[in-house]
């Protein structure tokens, strides 16, 4: 695989002196699924608009396809599809019409049985000469896929694309961008919802203050999500641990009351009854028992509170 | 050169054109009878003729330009500032087409709006008066530049307005007062001199005055100043457009 979005070092310092991207390097590999994560405000959406070409940026390159965005936009530009995170259509225009217009603006021949393909897999096709303000909130996201796949781009931008959508739709949308990943499209999407990411996502970017501090394939990070913490608290302090538990990954707390048992909830076996069992025949008394997962979300929560 | 993006923006245009079609065509054609009423019947009782022409006919090439660049100027702003209003600029702006392209099929859709509502109203005029035009080749001309450079001065408009009332507000305290005072229905020779002098500082005078002579043969001014008066605002007007794509005026940041 190789990268078919390269961004390098790429800055973008708005009027007024408000920097939203900070030196941001990051290669899309072909065909795969990345889920950019942040908070609000992390610069996700000014990555998207200057790869897409609606912001400019302050320094860097970008490419797409090996066409520089700027120098080469229009052949870098050809290439890809972007549904924005708000839901902006022209509230009077049918269905079929929009999506033909954008289209057209791609350079494209109108290709009616092209779009028709489109509209059948996102099940719009009932709604082509529809108004776009008849039309539910989540067919108008429907509406901005299928505008933004009308031009066959082999990189699609999701902005955002379940912020405010059901659970049903959310699963729906999982579904239309798992199909296209299989038609061999480049999916790049931003969200804030961790379970979306670990849903479709083969590989997870994490964005704050415009700094992106980790981009690690889904799998990577899933291992780390799947180490749990036992916190076994003792009804009385013990100088060290007796020897017979030298077998555990058990750490004794400073404070001399608290263990802490690593285990891998993934494993075929977890080792906590036999733990147990060793713990009370050594004579320890426990007096609660606590445990931890270590979610995507708290790797998450603690890198952006690292930065911070 | 992206010629379907032009296209396209070309057809969606025209499209709101046709959606709307009574507000699009029928205001303009009721307006402008109503003044043929009120102008024509009414003053033109009083006047007979102006430099050897009716009234009635008179005062045809100045409503003719009052609707085309008003027209001109509002499809234009309105169909700019539309996607930026409703945010579907973004479109515009990630698709592989120049600035150029785009100003090609938005500032041509409302030239051939504009055009085609300087048509009807000049079609709707031979209901009311006899009227001969002297130059026809030299009359379409001044009537496209007309509709192309207002449809220009209107894209401005619609990239600088942030806001509805400021989309409004030139058309409005600018193009309107500039039309009525650059001699729609008169000629500059009627007014006190001073008054003479001043008309001469309004660019809308020379387009009037150029497109009176193709009717009647003749003018205010000379023809060759006419046009050269088209042509410099013309090119301000795309100098200015080519600035603002430029520098991302208030569409980019």
């Amino acid at each position: 695989m190789s990268a078919i979005v390269s961004v390098q070092h790429l800055d973008k310092i708005y009027e007024g002196g408000f920097q939203a991207l900070k030196s941001v390097s990051l290669d899309i590999e072909e065909g795969e699924i990345l889920a950019l994560l942040g908070p609000n405000g992390a610069g996700k959406t000014t990555l998207i608009s200057t790869i897409c070409g609606m912001v400019t940026p302050t320094g860097g390159h970008v490419s797409v396809g090996g066409h520089d965005i700027i120098n080469e936009f229009r052949a870098a530009r050809q290439l890809i599809g972007l549904v924005p995170q708000e839901i902006n259509l022209e509230p009077f225009e049918k269905v079929i019409n929009t999506v033909r217009f954008t289209r057209g603006l791609f350079g494209k021949k109108r290709d009616d049985a092209k779009l028709e393909r489109i509209l059948r897999a996102l099940s719009l096709w009932d709604k082509k000469d529809a108004r776009i303000n008849e039309l539910s909130g989540g067919m108008k996201r429907r509406v901005l896929i299928a505008k933004a796949l009308s031009h066959e781009p082999r990189v699609l931008f999701l902005d955002e694309p379940t912020a405010g959508v059901d659970v049903e739709l959310r699963r729906d949308m999982w579904e239309v961008v798992r199909g296209l990943q299989a038609d061999g499209v480049t999916i790049i999407l931003t969200t804030h919802y961790i379970e979306e990411a670990e849903a479709i996502a083969d590989r997870v970017g994490v964005i704050s203050k415009g700094e992106i501090l980790l981009v690690e394939q889904k799998q990577a990070l899933l291992a780390r999500m799947g180490q749990k913490a036992l916190q076994i608290e003792l009804q009385s302090p013990v100088e060290a641990l007796p020897d017979a538990l030298s077998g555990y990954d058990l750490t004794l707390e400073p404070s001399g009351d608290t263990l802490i048992y690593r285990y891998d909830t993934r494993a075929e076996r977890t080792g906590i009854t036999k733990l147990l069992s060793d713990l009370s025949a050594q004579g320890l008394v426990l007096r609660d028992v606590v445990t931890r997962q270590s979610s995507l979300e708290d790797i998450f929560v603690g890198l952006v509170e690292e930065q911070a | 050169m992206n010629f379907q993006a032009v296209k396209a923006i070309y057809i969606f245009e025209m499209a709101r054109f046709f959606r709307t079609l009574t507000q699009s065509f029928v205001s303009p054609v009721l307006s402008t009878s109503l003044y043929f009423v009120v102008f024509g019947t009414a003053i033109g009782s009083r006047i007979q003729t102006v430099e050897g022409v009716s009234y009635g006919a008179f005062i045809v090439p100045g409503l003719i330009m009052l609707s085309v660049m008003t027209q001109a100027t509002a499809n234009s702003s309105f169909g700019i500032y539309f996607p930026k209003f409703l945010g579907t600029i973004y479109e515009l702006l990630s698709a592989p087409i120049s600035f150029f392209e785009i100003v090609l099929g938005y500032v041509g859709a409302a030239a051939t709006k504009a055009l085609f509502i300087g048509v009807v109203i000049l079609a709707t005029s031979f209901f009311f008066v006899d009227l001969q035009i002297a130059y026809p080749l030299a009359m379409v001309a001044f009537l496209v530049m007309t509709c192309v450079s207002f449809a220009l001065l209107g894209f401005i408009i619609g990239i600088w307005a942030r806001n509805f009332e400021q989309l409004q507000l030139v058309p409005l305290l600018v193009i309107t007062p500039l039309v009525f005072l650059g001699g729609s229905f008169y000629s500059v020779s009627m007014l006190p001199p001073v008054w003479q002098t001043i008309t001469m500082f309004n660019p809308v005078l020379y387009l009037i005055s150029g497109f009176r002579w193709a009717f009647f043969g003749t003018s205010d001014v000379p023809v060759g100043v006419s046009l050269l008066a088209i042509a410099l605002f013309t090119g301000a007007c795309v100098a200015i457009i080519g600035w603002m794509f430029k520098t991302g005026y208030r569409i980019k940041s």
